[in-house]
């Protein structure tokens, strides 16, 4: 098992946010979290990359607990964040932003390896390498954000809602990056309001319901299920 | 002509005294949004370092600039620290409050330990008269060596800011501290370097005043430091850039203003400029518009 949560309640403040998620991811798969607005979906991802620490309940990652690391130790460790709303450093360039995102490597020659990998895989980001990145579009911004992600080499990467605010074509086009970047190795934990489109791409989900994990199951059973078909999947 | 000439070129000197306190102001502020009111006293701790380190220990003016930036960055670092990381996430209040705390602090401690008479700093270096245009207007060699100082200092802060990895961080770290944080930055550490070299060019101006003026005192950084503060908002606080215009600015301003049969009102010109500034650019010179975080 690559990442194991057992139990994990995270309060902000007196406000309970999850209230005991348990749940797995092995290595090799794509998991979705899909569920409403605040049902904890990225307080989920959060927890696990440092930035909030659960009440109780373990995290682990590859076996060892993580639940009490800060966020560049959780990086170090292998688990990297594609965070909600692209969050690109607007102000420096495409390049600076990948470069940040490789902050912990010393592999100075692997860097530059990935920096060019990561230029063949979006040639928009190599056109637009000196550039600042607050002048990309919403689309390239994602793009930059996956890209900047993948410069740490990640064994798991998280995604969330990476397809927000995008374009019915562009959102096609993320998850298809999502599918290669899978598909060469990476682990991956996605979350999403598009359930339609991450339970398609994932191998296994979790519904998520104010802070509780309502159904779990193979992507396929989840989207044959009535009830996540009538709450998430637009009925029919 | 040649009077307002001469005026510019004084100002210059001091101009780099403000240029480089407001650099420490400003690469804070970036940071973490804070006016860390004790910066001028640092610039106190460096002048004072600078001092012994001569007349005690008999070092030359290099090894104890040196020696004062290293204090000065260490007192910095031990600053924010014990009195501000533990308000990260307070109010911004508090940590201002705590602040002109640690300013009362550093002022009057330096009062208890160093006495609070004014000493002379040593000045081994013979500083000779240029005079150009016929006579009429005089250089100083301590004047172009207080400028070059200062260039230099600016030359390496942007080279680091812009141009290395941990330079790189703290400008991540500047635009969206959690985000910094999911790349695998290590958040604290950049501030405290952010800490360390603000504290650093504080003490080189230290070091410059008390060659300018020769005297010293505890309570020395009290108005520099404000006038700094001024100088980095007339800049557009959060701006390395506009810190060094808003310093050279300042200083200029304030030695014309000087020259004149005003010359009493020059800190009320001073201040007068920061309001009207404020008034046309609220985001000072070089400051972009504020840019909430949601």
């Amino acid at each position: 098992m690559l990442l194991e949560l057992e139990e994990v309640h995270v309060s902000y403040g007196p406000i309970a946010a999850l209230r005991g998620i348990s749940l797995t991811v092995e290595e090799g798969e794509i998991v979705t979290l899909i569920g409403a607005n605040g049902a904890g979906k990225s307080t989920t991802l959060n927890t696990v990359s440092g930035l909030l620490h659960p009440r109780s309940g373990r995290i682990r990652f590859r076996g060892a607990e993580i639940q009490r690391l800060s966020p560049q130790e959780v990086v170090a460790r292998g688990i990297t964040q594609v965070p909600e709303g692209r969050r690109v450093f607007a102000e420096m360039s495409v390049e600076e932003n990948l470069l940040l995102g490789a902050y912990q490597r010393r592999d100075g020659a692997g860097v530059q390896r990935d920096l060019a990998a990561v230029y063949e895989r979006f040639p928009v980001l190599y056109e637009r390498r000196r550039q600042s990145a607050g002048t990309l579009s919403g689309g390239e911004q994602q793009m930059l954000a996956i890209g900047r992600a993948l410069m740490a080499r990640p064994t798991l990467l998280l995604m969330d809602e990476p397809s927000m605010g995008l374009s019915p074509i562009l959102v096609q086009q993320v998850f298809e990056i999502i599918r290669q970047i899978n598909a060469q190795g990476t682990t991956i934990l996605l979350v999403e309001q598009n359930a339609h489109m991450a339970l398609k791409v994932a191998h296994r989900g979790y519904v998520l319901e104010t802070g509780r994990i309502a159904l779990e199951g193979a992507a396929a059973e989840l989207t044959a299920s009535e009830q996540v078909r009538s709450a998430y999947l637009g009925g029919a | 002509m040649t009077a307002i000439l001469q005026q510019i070129v004084n100002g210059l000197s001091l101009g780099s005294i403000y240029a480089l306190i407001a650099l420490g102001y400003t690469m804070v502020y970036g940071i973490i949004k804070l006016i860390n009111f004790a910066h001028g006293d640092i610039y106190m701790v460096g002048a004072y370092v600078a001092f012994f380190a001569v007349t005690l220990l008999s070092m030359n003016l290099g090894v104890a600039l040196l020696l004062a930036m290293l204090a000065a960055a260490l007192t910095g670092v031990l600053i924010e620290r014990i009195a501000y990381r533990p308000l990260r996430n307070a109010p911004r209040i508090a940590a201002l409050i705590t602040a002109i705390g640690v300013s009362f602090i550093l002022e009057n401690g330096g009062i208890l330990v160093l006495k609070p008479d004014p000493r002379a700093f040593p000045d081994p270096i013979r500083w000779r008269q240029i005079r150009l245009m016929g006579g009429s207007l005089v250089l100083s060699t301590q004047d172009l060596f207080i400028v070059g100082v200062t260039v230099a200092m600016m030359l390496l802060l942007v080279y680091f800011v812009q141009r290395t990895r941990t330079g790189r961080a703290m400008r991540a770290v500047a635009y969206d501290m959690q985000a910094a944080a999911l790349m695998g930055v290590d958040v604290n550490r950049t501030i405290a370097v952010t800490f360390a070299v603000g504290s650093a060019l504080a003490a080189v101006a230290g070091v410059l005043v008390g060659l300018y003026y020769n005297r010293i005192d505890p309570l020395m950084g009290l108005v520099p430091g404000l006038k700094a503060f001024i100088a980095a908002v007339l800049g557009g606080i959060g701006s390395i850039p506009g810190a060094m215009l808003g310093g050279y600015l300042l200083g200029v301003i304030e030695a014309l203003v000087g020259g004149t049969q005003f010359s009493l009102f020059r800190d009320a010109v001073s201040f007068a400029l920061l309001i009207l500034i404020l008034l046309v650019r609220p985001a000072g010179l070089l400051g972009r518009n504020v840019r909430e975080k949601v």
